[in-house]
């Protein structure tokens, strides 16, 4: 299935205020893999996202979603297969209640009404927020707000997953649901964090960015045993990794 | 931030009302938003001087709160916080204005004082017929409503999104004013410079987030075109409503009837 690798080469961005967000960036992600991008504060997480959607285009080299180059007259094609998850809520959540919210996408792409609803339910019923279909999103809590916004981005039903921060401001009951519900979804899946334990729970694979360039890329297990490599990134090792504070066992 | 929300503004409680089952929650909203057009319109079309000729309009907010089931307190509360808009516009009516306008009783009332009453009244019934469509309706689908009215799209996702956001906003800047109060020495009121900072601050915000929401619409296909799965349709009782009430509100407006009570009784 050609059609679902993500192919990112040598790309660089800077900003127009001169800030170099991404430098000499290569990667590549196969089908229904679940790769995290890890990094910290400004390493370029989001510049790099904003890439896979088409909102940035490439200053240099090139990014290739399936059978498509990233291009402006492309993007709204590649729009169809990847669906991104922004990092506040209260962004992708623009219309009056969740349930038209999460058919917001499904319409714009034209289908009838029927399929519309089917999917909104459909999608409502995947992250366990039917219930909230009919409320207004302001009124939601961090958690619900998540769901609903991964709602409305399955109902368009990507074949890619882009992720922006999905853990962050939620309380640790909230992350856990999010962190179950997103291992169950068999998408491509690109998860930028600096939530090193949803990585660890997550994805296979890690790459890190530090200042705009890959750092290392590889299995997570072994990535996140590199102590020297997490530091010099600004990262810390999960406190899964830690071992155990009072008997000093490691705990994997 | 939940003070300035539930006490000024609380749309949540008028949109769970806006929930409800009643016949008047499942009629077409655009028969509601006609119906409150027409109304204000009547309402707005007597001259300055007119107070009695108005009364009669109590009816409509009266027996429509009754048939929609909506609390009267609550919505008197409501149009309670507009009315001191209209205390102010209408302030200096008696002052300017000290011609006679009409005599009550042994006592002679000024036109200012009359203009006054009225402008009183006229902001009560609109204000009062404003809240009652939003409690019967709901926002949004007051928003579709206009734009299927041919209501240019722009002012409907205007008005979609200021309903949206208004509280993201304010939440936004009365965090930023307690983090600039807590900073000051000792709670002293923060000074006009801090307000510009505020305001310039929150401007340079409120730009960045439209840009990301903006993104987030293109981001799911967005065309220009708000496409909704929210269907309407015109009933025979939408017709009935629609002409009842003008009807009424033609009465009202061409008919004074209280002075033909009045002359009626004398
Ligand atoms: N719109 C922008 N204009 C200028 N610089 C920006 C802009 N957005 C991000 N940057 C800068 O680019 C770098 C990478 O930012 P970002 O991709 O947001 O990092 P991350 O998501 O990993 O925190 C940072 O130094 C940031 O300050
Ligand atoms: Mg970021």
């Amino acid at each position: 299935m050609s059609h679902h690798i993500v192919e990112v080469r040598d790309l660089g961005y800077t900003y127009p205020d001169g800030t170099t967000a991404l430098n000499a960036v290569n990667f590549r992600i196969t089908h229904g893999e679940a790769v995290a991008i890890v990094g910290s504060n400004g390493a370029g997480k989001s510049t790099l996202l904003l890439h896979l959607i088409g909102h940035l285009t490439p200053q240099t080299g090139m990014v290739q979603i399936g059978d498509y180059r990233m291009a402006p007259q492309t993007a709204r094609l590649i729009r169809r297969t990847v669906g991104m998850l922004f990092q506040d809520p209260d962004d992708q959540l623009f219309m009056p209640t969740v349930g038209d919210d999460v058919a917001f996408g499904p319409l714009n792409m034209g289908l009838p009404k029927e399929d519309v609803e089917a999917r909104v339910e459909n999608a409502l019923t995947t992250v366990g927020a039917l219930h909230l279909k009919d409320r207004a999103p302001y009124r939601l809590s961090g958690g619900e707000k998540r769901r609903a916004a991964i709602a409305s981005v399955l109902a368009s039903s990507p074949d890619i997953l882009v992720l922006d921060e999905p853990t962050s401001s939620l309380d640790p009951r909230s992350r856990r649901r999010l962190i179950q519900l997103l291992a169950e979804f068999h998408h491509t899946r690109i998860i930028a964090t600096h939530d090193l334990d949803m990585a660890f729970d997550l994805c296979p694979r890690t790459i890190i960015l530090h200042g705009g360039e890959i750092a290392a890329d590889g299995p997570t297990g072994d990535i996140f045993q590199d102590e020297a490599l997490l530091m010099a990134s600004g990262l810390e090792k999960p406190l899964s990794m830690q071992g155990c504070p009072s008997c000093r066992h490691p705990r994997r | 931030m939940s003070h300035i929300e539930t006490s000024y503004l609380d749309f949540g409680r008028l949109e769970a009302l806006s929930r409800g089952d009643s016949f008047l929650h499942r009629l077409d909203p655009r028969t509601k938003v006609l119906t409150t057009v027409f109304f204000v319109l009547a309402v707005i079309s007597f001259d300055a001087y007119t107070v009695s000729a108005l009364l009669p309009f109590l009816l409509y907010p009266a027996v429509l709160s009754g048939w929609g089931g909506l609390p009267v307190g609550y919505l008197l509360k409501r149009v309670s916080l507009v009315m001191p808009f209209a205390l102010m516009v209408g302030l200096f009516n008696p002052l300017l204005d000290r011609d006679p306008g009409a005599t009550l009783g042994p006592l002679e009332l000024s036109g200012g004082w009359l203009s006054f009453a009225s402008i009183l009244l006229r902001v009560f019934l609109a204000s009062s017929a404003a809240f009652i469509l939003i409690a019967l309706t709901g926002m949004p689908d007051i928003a579709l409503a206009l734009e299927r009215m041919k209501v240019p799209r722009i002012f409907v996702v205007q008005i979609l999104f200021v309903y949206r956001y208004i509280f993201v906003l304010t939440e936004e800047a009365v965090r930023m004013m307690r983090a600039y109060t807590l900073r000051s020495v000792h709670g002293r009121r923060p000074g006009l410079g801090i307000y510009a900072q505020i305001v310039g601050h929150l401007l340079l915000r409120t730009l960045d987030r439209a840009r990301r929401i903006y993104l987030a619409m293109v981001s799911r296909g967005f065309d220009g075109e708000v496409h909704t799965l929210r269907t309407f349709h015109l009933g025979l009782r939408d017709v009935i409503f629609l002409v009842g009430w003008v009807s009424v509100f033609s009465l009202f407006r061409y008919q004074n009837i209280p002075a033909w009570i009045e002359r009626m009784a004398g």
